[in-house]
């Protein structure tokens, strides 16, 4: 049932065009058999997707991107889960103070952010560190799995952890048994969405990674400033394959709506 | 709940919060007051940053220099224009998009805000292809018997593209409110013979307003310090705030006016956050007793 007029659904195309159309323009570039940037119309060609792979300093940022968003979505998640459960079930003086600190990296813009961990790290001598690095990426991302371990945490039914409770169950079964599995989607999804946050980074990283510590956004948003050539086409069309491919993870085990505009 | 039941309780509710509070007390609090700090530095170009003696020459030439209110004003107007732009677009897609039927609603909702969560660098560069001097958008035009226009480069790049990474900001809180929606008003309104736009201005529009209003909040907040878009469509003269403090901190190396100039931008930015919240906050309590 639609109840759109001709008018609304010709603006809506529009609308969905423009979305799609630069990231459809990149898949189709980066298939192009030129040394332009060319649409390709009748040969489709891999040569600039070979090139990339040639490029060790892409592939050796695409690594540095990977090992850095899986660590720090892992570690954001280890500090998320416990301060969400401390959030949603304890009364503890500061609480609401805790809550809107650990968001506040949402609205705190990504470059004052990295400016500020640039002055730190070269004041404690760790600049171009990887650790830190990491450390800086957990920053950002924590508050994606906090609001989705929140979320899921809130309206959880207390009845099974009070019963397993009475039957003398210690804390740590409590949690592994009953409450992990009950907020697992939540924690699920908020790993994979700060793994999407940790791996597209760009604002922050520029400032606090070195040549070895390069990301792979860095590492396109440097070249692109420099040079533009079909192999930049090709780099985007995997980077768009890669989030299709966490995306489409995301949304089997918390749903993409969910995550996108809450919960329905 | 006997006090010492309150506190066991809340020191279970510290302990848990330690980790994250740890992380957010050295990597956030810290470094914003090392770099408040660092903004009243004294610099020189010939011996660097003196850490022990201050300043305000900095936020003097901040607000004096001709070169950086020229930017400032620049990154005002393209947020003001992106942010307009983005009301004028995404709340019209998000009722269209609330009206659709069952499975192309959540197809299209999901089209349309998944860019969101594509690098911004790759939606930069795809921008770049279209507006290129031979790009798609100067091709079409061609071959309709126009003449290439300057597009890239541009403060229309840089808006265009800003739109593009802003407008799922905007459509997410204006269709979270029109969920919230009672269908039966506007169906009430048309029975009693009003006629569609009347509805749409005087029973849709009303109650969306709090999630229009936090729409144009998020995407003025988000544009006013983007960096990688005017940075990669804006070209080197058509500096922005925050691709200046990237030149101050990695081409002139001057620290203490880079952290000047970014202790401004997130004054500007948290303020604005805070007093449209609060206004928000006053009109819709009001209006909703």
């Amino acid at each position: 049932m639609s109840r759109n007029g001709s008018f609304a659904l010709l603006f809506h195309t529009l609308v969905v065009l423009f979305m799609l159309a630069p990231l459809m323009v990149v898949c189709l570039v980066a298939f192009t058999p030129q040394n332009t940037l060319s649409l390709p119309t009748t040969e489709f060609s891999l040569r600039w997707f070979r090139a990339v792979f040639e490029r060790a300093d892409f592939v050796d940022a695409f690594y540095n991107s990977l090992i850095l968003a899986f660590s720090a979505a892992s570690l954001a998640t280890l500090i998320a889960v416990p301060a969400a459960l401390a959030i949603t079930r304890f009364e503890f003086p500061g609480r609401d103070f805790f809550n809107g600190l650990f968001l506040s990296p949402i609205i705190i813009p990504h470059l004052v952010l990295g400016v500020a961990l640039l002055r730190l790290f070269a004041l404690i001598g760790v600049n171009g560190s990887f650790a830190w690095l990491i450390f800086a990426h957990v920053l950002v991302i924590t508050p994606y799995v906090l609001r989705l371990v929140l979320a899921s945490a809130i309206g959880l039914d207390r009845s099974a952890e009070h019963a397993a409770q009475s039957l003398g169950a210690g804390r740590f079964t409590l949690f592994r048994q009953i409450t992990l599995p009950m907020i697992l989607p939540g924690v699920a999804g908020g790993w994979l969405l700060a793994f999407i946050n940790s791996f597209d980074e760009v604002t922050l990283s520029i400032f606090v990674t070195s040549p070895a510590t390069q990301t792979l956004p860095v590492r396109m948003y440097v070249y692109a400033t420099e040079s533009i050539d079909p192999m930049m086409a090709a780099v985007s069309a995997l980077v768009i394959a890669l989030t299709a491919l966490t995306m489409i993870l995301l949304d089997r085990v918390y749903g993409l709506d969910r995550v996108l505009v809450g919960k329905q | 709940m006997s006090a010492l039941a309150a506190i066991r309780l809340g020191r279970q509710g510290y302990l848990l919060s330690a980790p994250a509070l740890a992380l957010y007390v050295s990597l956030l609090v810290i470094p914003l007051m090392l770099t408040l700090l660092l903004s009243f530095n004294v610099f020189d170009y010939g011996s660097g940053i003196k850490g022990d003696a201050y300043t305000i020459e900095h936020y003097d030439s901040l607000l004096g220099d001709p070169y950086f209110y020229e930017i400032f004003l620049r990154t005002l107007w393209i947020s003001a224009l992106t942010t307009l732009l983005c009301v004028l677009i995404g709340v019209p897609e998000a009722y269209i998009l609330s009206r659709m039927g069952a499975p192309w609603r959540s197809i299209f909702l999901i089209l349309i805000l998944t860019p969101l969560l594509i690098s911004v660098v790759v939606r930069a560069f795809g921008w770049s292809l279209l507006l290129g001097a031979d790009g798609l958008v100067n091709q079409t035009l061609q071959a309709f018997g126009g003449s290439p226009m300057k597009l890239l480069y541009t403060p229309f790049a840089v808006v265009i593209a800003l739109v593009h990474v802003m407008l799922p900001f905007m459509i997410i809180p204006v269709w979270t409110s029109l969920q919230k929606l009672d269908p039966a008003a506007e169906q009430a309104a048309l029975s009693l013979g009003a006629g569609h736009f009347t509805v749409i201005r005087q029973v849709v529009l009303p109650q969306i307003m709090p999630g229009i209003l936090s729409g144009t909040l998020i995407v003025f907040g988000l544009a006013a310090s983007s960096f990688a878009i005017p940075g990669l469509l804006g070209g080197r003269r058509l500096k922005m705030v925050a691709t200046l403090i990237y030149d101050q901190y990695l081409s002139e190396l001057n620290w203490p006016m880079g952290a000047a100039i970014a202790v401004a931008l997130l004054l500007i930015n948290l303020l604005i956050m805070l007093s449209w919240n609060r206004m928000i906050e006053g009109r819709y309590k009001k209006s909703l007793g």
